[in-house]
């Protein structure tokens, strides 16, 4: 089998993953937060221990400011959903996933407006857009990382730079490229990060969160769930501090463990590392890809400029039929669609058809790139010279 | 005269942090459950030898680490 789908959940995951999970059911398995017996506080040493991992990684000095969510959606949503209200404005560009379309969406029905910065047909964004349509009454930027859907990746200094220059935070959404490329709340000028912890951290589904600067006043930023948390049990009102604010409810505490194997994996590996092979992957995909005549990849075609996602249409082909066909008769796994972005096909002329998408990963080699290639080529109807 | 203390924090987050701070420092500690007579907490306190306090308390005030209080524990 080779798997080709990333971009979604990234699988295999390492051994030590698996592990984790199984020693934290079998041995730990307890509520971190909460009861304050052994087994409880052994289950929050693993909270804090992602907590630090991640702090490192994104280049934070308090652990305390990263927030655990089920997933980057949620963690995207807490602070779209906070900072936006009636009467307010936002910024967001071309390249959204509907992780971030969908809240800004559902608040523009509510009187939120909306600016969408148009990207180039490859995906790329020019950010001295923004400063022509900051208005008195903007709130936030929202970006994201690298697209799901081409693997652009969007110039988040550059804007964040601009973002700060008129006062405005910046949000980014970094599910893809969490673990894939270097990123560092401080240098990239980014205020608050959703990530996820099932794609490049290569921890379980069910994971992730939000990442906030030191300098980003949390009083701003409303909960969005209440409940339990351990913490100020007498009052009925939710905790104002870090983490618990925005911590209500019973976490993936098992979710926890294995993503702390993921991020040690990853930080032992390096993050450089895994861009260079995963840049390596991208090249070689995109120039088999743009070899064949009859197919059109979509984005940069330069594995400096984005991630090893790489979307592709063949013509005359409808993308769930050859990804079907990948499936069953090459049992090769990719993912055809519109991968939850129709903002971004929109902006890659893309849309209604969608694309086929291929997504390799750190344990994928270049020669289940090259049989995918062939395999391709062969459902193109073109004679494969591999 | 105790012969312990408690380090009583906002929450079990604080408790661990707190925990890894003090044993980096070289300090015996140990993790017991909020005492209901000190706090509703339902969650951990770091119990501390009550002869460490100074060096506990410039320990975590080092580390920007925020507690409630510290009130000496009788076992």
């Amino acid at each position: 089998m080779i798997y080709l789908d990333n971009a979604a959940t990234s699988w295999p995951k390492p051994e030590p993953v698996t592990a984790a999970m199984a020693r934290f059911l079998r041995d730990v398995g307890a509520s971190p937060g909460r009861s304050g017996h052994r087994l409880a506080n052994e289950a929050e040493r693993v909270r804090f221990e992602a907590r630090e991992l991640l702090a490192s990684l994104f280049g934070l000095a308090d652990p305390l400011r990263v927030i655990f969510t089920h997933n980057a959606t949620a963690a995207l949503n807490l602070v779209i959903r906070g900072l936006l209200t009636p009467g307010t404005h936002v910024i967001t560009t071309g390249m959204e996933h509907n992780a971030v379309m969908r809240p800004l969406s559902a608040l523009a029905a509510t009187g939120v407006s909306l600016t969408i910065l148009p990207c180039a047909p490859d995906g790329t964004l020019d950010p001295t857009l923004l400063d022509q349509h900051v208005r008195s009454d903007t709130r936030l930027v929202i970006c994201n990382h690298a697209s799901n859907v081409c693997g652009t990746v969007l110039p988040i200094r550059a804007l964040g730079a601009r973002a700060h220059a008129h006062g405005l935070p910046l949000l980014v959404d970094a599910a893809q490229t969490a673990g894939v490329r270097p990123i560092n709340l401080h240098d990239d000028n980014v205020d608050l990060l959703a990530f996820t912890g099932h794609k490049g951290l290569l921890g379980p589904t069910g994971t992730g969160g939000l990442v906030i600067h030191e300098d980003f006043d949390i009083a701003r930023l409303p909960a969005l769930i209440h409940g339990g948390t351990g913490s100020r049990s007498e009052s009925e009102r939710q905790p104002d501090f870090l983490p618990d604010k925005y911590e209500a409810g019973t976490p993936n505490a098992v979710g926890l463990a294995g993503l702390v194997a993921g991020l040690q994996y990853v930080l032992a590996r390096g993050v450089a590392a895994i861009s260079a092979h995963e840049q390596e992957l991208a090249r070689r995909l995109i120039t088999g890809l743009t070899h064949l005549p009859n197919v059109q990849v979509q984005g940069t075609h330069d594995p400096q400029r984005q991630t090893a996602v790489v979307s592709f249409t063949i013509d005359g082909r409808a993308c769930s039929e050859v990804a079907y066909a990948l499936d069953e008769r090459f049992d090769i796994m990719c993912r055809p669609g519109l991968h939850c972005a129709p903002r971004a096909h929109q902006t890659l002329g893309t849309l209604p058809a969608g694309t086929l998408r291929l997504s390799p990963g750190l344990f994928t080699t270049l020669d289940e790139i090259d049989e995918a290639l062939a395999r391709v080529a062969e459902l193109a109807g073109v004679e494969s010279d591999g | 005269m105790a012969e312990y203390g408690v380090i009583l924090v906002h929450t079990t987050s604080h408790a661990i942090q707190a925990e890894r701070v003090l044993l980096r420092a070289g300090l015996g500690v140990k993790l017991i459950p909020t005492p209901r007579h000190l706090s509703s907490d339902c969650g951990s306190a770091v119990r501390i030898e009550i002869a460490d306090r100074p060096a506990a308390e410039a320990a975590l005030a080092a580390a920007g680490l925020p507690i409630d209080r510290i009130e000496p524990l009788d076992e």
